[in-house]
């Protein structure tokens, strides 16, 4: 299909003159869109649709009534328990990520209003170290399913993510395990799980809570995976399909519930959790 | 017994066996009496041997947990286990033969023993895929342990995988979703579960049925989020032998380490030079060790069995805690 993508890219006019704070390029189709007009489209290309990223922030405004109510478990911070190094220690690549991100750590979780249904709501920062899954955001998202539990809240978890976080070793692996336990016992006490797959879900958070919810929802054009498309094009020593890993390729395989744009996100989850969580909490 | 495939820093007990060897033919051949000198060269390998692996680098203990002699699932299986009934299947797509399972006895009591399997050859790692399952092998892992839970049965799994396959049926049949739903369920099964790393703990491809109440390690296996040689061409962007070899003791990937970590929870001695060197005293290291946690297991009523499971896993990691 090389001949296809070759047509479809468009010559952009070389304008060196604009001015990246009011114009920026589609990464989904390269054309060049007046910010504006993008952020009131909810950060999603009028033209191809393509999702940009907007990270904790864009997600808190776009699907809670009032915001983050409540911010759990925000004073949890990563250690370095394998005495790390690759080209920097841990320890600065932690703090260079927070910098970066403006988050303590990959994921902040919390309270807040779904349509006027009190949630535990969790976004994954994909800014922070590639929203990998340590032991602070295994922690996290743990007791966050607990708090759901313990208050019979819904949950709903935003996910972004390339995978476990290697410089804690086999203890970001055993966070797949704590965060299946605690999702599991969330399920046992008969409470809604919805989990949102956002640009890039992938590794052992997509083996973990990412999969487990009730009801899973992709954006559109996301990759959602296990491996790595490069890890599996080594391994198999062919080019992969079109599409291949992209949340359309996942719900034709069943894998997802629904592809949902980010201007209909709301909505539909609103409806989501009315289906499934109304009288869940007592206090309402 | 002379090893077919010796490891680089097996060299010198190698070339010990070779001397040995040609001795035992010089003197059968001319008749010669040579016991005396054979003597004393077996109790030098002994030593050799023995002191070559109480200082193995992490780098070799990877080498040693991937031997192509060092005994599979199948090998532990028919020596540790009795009446072996091996059921196949995940009742969806196919039966996955990079993992095997089915009733057994340990010691009278039935058991569902399960696990990863490689290969030895070319023609068995084409049928076992390496050790490296599908979605539908963790599924049949799946239906097997909750046929276990039916009849309240114990569970047993012996993980040796580098990880789970990563392919494109692979990626379209879920392999995502087969190893969230094992640990979903592992974690509230109402049985008791005890895992045995005998090989290879390859990341989230082992912990896929490694789940348990109790997590025993063979000495020289190794059990780690990657594999040292993706950790060193990711994060240290090279994959010259020293980047490995660095990125396997950074990793923390030894029993060891994991027992210091508190994801292990026993670490079960090999024999000297390792589990390739003596399957039956391996082997029975592995049935004692199983049988034993499986005793004390069997005496937890099943609530106080899942709450400690539980609590369990919510302990492991490693973070601060600063009240604002
Ligand atoms: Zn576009």
């Amino acid at each position: 299909m090389a001949w296809f993508r070759k047509e479809r890219k468009k010559l952009v006019p070389q304008r060196r003159e604009l001015n990246p704070e009011l114009w920026l390029k589609c990464d989904g189709c390269a054309e060049i869109l007046y910010r504006a007009k993008v952020r009131e489209n909810h950060n999603v290309c009028p033209k191809c649709g393509f999702h940009f990223r907007i990270g904790v922030d864009g997600y808190t405004a776009l699907l809670l009534d009032h915001g983050f109510e409540v911010v759990t478990d925000a004073c949890l911070g990563s250690v370095d328990p394998l005495g790390f190094v690759d080209s920097k220690p841990y320890p600065e690549r932690l703090e260079a990520a927070a910098r970066r991100s403006g988050h303590p750590e990959a994921v902040v979780t919390g309270e807040g209003h779904i349509d006027g249904i009190r949630v535990a709501f969790g976004v994954m920062d994909f800014e922070f170290i590639g929203g990998s899954m340590g032991s602070v955001v295994g922690e996290k998202i743990a007791r966050l399913a607990e708090r759901a539990r313990e208050r019979r809240l819904p949950l709903v978890i935003v996910s972004a993510s390339g995978g476990a976080r290697m410089m804690e070793g086999v203890l970001s692996l055993m966070q797949m395990a704590k965060t299946a336990a605690a999702i599991a016992r969330l399920h046992q006490a008969r409470l809604p799980y919805v989990s949102i797959l956002t640009n890039p879900t992938t590794g052992g958070v997509t083996a973990s809570f990412a999969m487990l919810g009730d009801v899973v929802i992709a954006e559109p054009g996301v990759l959602i995976g296990f491996a790595g498309p490069r890890v599996i094009e080594q391994t198999i020593k062919q080019e992969l399909p079109e599409g291949f890993q992209r949340a359309e390729f996942l719900l034709e395989h069943g894998m997802v519930d629904l592809i949902v744009a980010r201007p209909q996100m709301k909505t539909t989850l609103a409806r989501l959790l009315h289906h499934m969580a109304d009288g869940c909490d007592p206090s309402g | 017994m002379v090893s077919a495939q010796p490891l680089e820093f097996e060299r010198s007990i190698a070339e010990l066996e070779r001397q040995i060897e040609r001795l035992r033919q010089l003197a059968a051949g001319r008749g010669l009496d040579l016991s005396a000198e054979i003597r004393d060269l077996e109790k030098k390998l002994e030593g050799l041997r023995e002191e070559t692996y109480r200082e193995l680098t992490p780098i070799e203990r990877v080498q040693v947990a991937r031997h192509p002699q060092r005994p599979y699932t199948l090998d532990y299986i028919a020596r540790a286990f009795q009446d072996f009934i091996e059921l196949h299947g995940d009742r969806g797509f196919r039966d996955d033969p990079a993992v095997v399972g089915g009733w057994a006895r340990l010691d009278g009591r039935t058991v569902m023993v399960l696990g990863q399997q490689k290969g030895r050859n070319i023609k068995e790692n084409l049928l076992r895929n390496f050790g490296m399952a599908h979605p539908e092998g963790y599924r049949k892992a799946l239906r097997l342990m909750r046929l276990a839970e039916k009849f309240r049965r114990p569970v047993i799994t012996l993980i040796d995988t580098p990880g789970a396959y990563p392919g494109i049926g692979a990626e379209e049949r879920g392999i995502a979703e087969a190893i969230a739903r094992n640990l979903l369920v592992m974690a509230i099964l109402e049985t008791p579960i005890v895992s045995v790393i005998i090989g290879e703990g390859g990341s989230g491809g082992a912990l896929g049925i490694a789940l348990a109440d109790r997590v025993l390690m063979f000495e020289n296996a190794m059990y780690s989020v990657i594999s040292p040689e993706g950790c060193a061409s990711i994060l240290f962007r090279e994959t010259t032998p020293e980047a490995t070899a660095r990125a396997a003791a950074s990793l923390k990937l030894t029993a060891p380490d994991l027992h210091e970590l508190g994801v292990v929870d026993e670490i079960l001695a090999e024999p000297p030079g390792g589990a390739h060197r003596d399957w039956d005293a391996a082997t029975q290291t592995l049935r004692e060790a199983a049988a034993h946690h499986l005793d004390e297991l069997s005496h937890m009523p099943i609530d106080e069995l899942l709450e400690t499971r539980y609590a369990k896993y919510r302990r492991m990691g490693s973070w601060t805690e600063v009240e604002a």
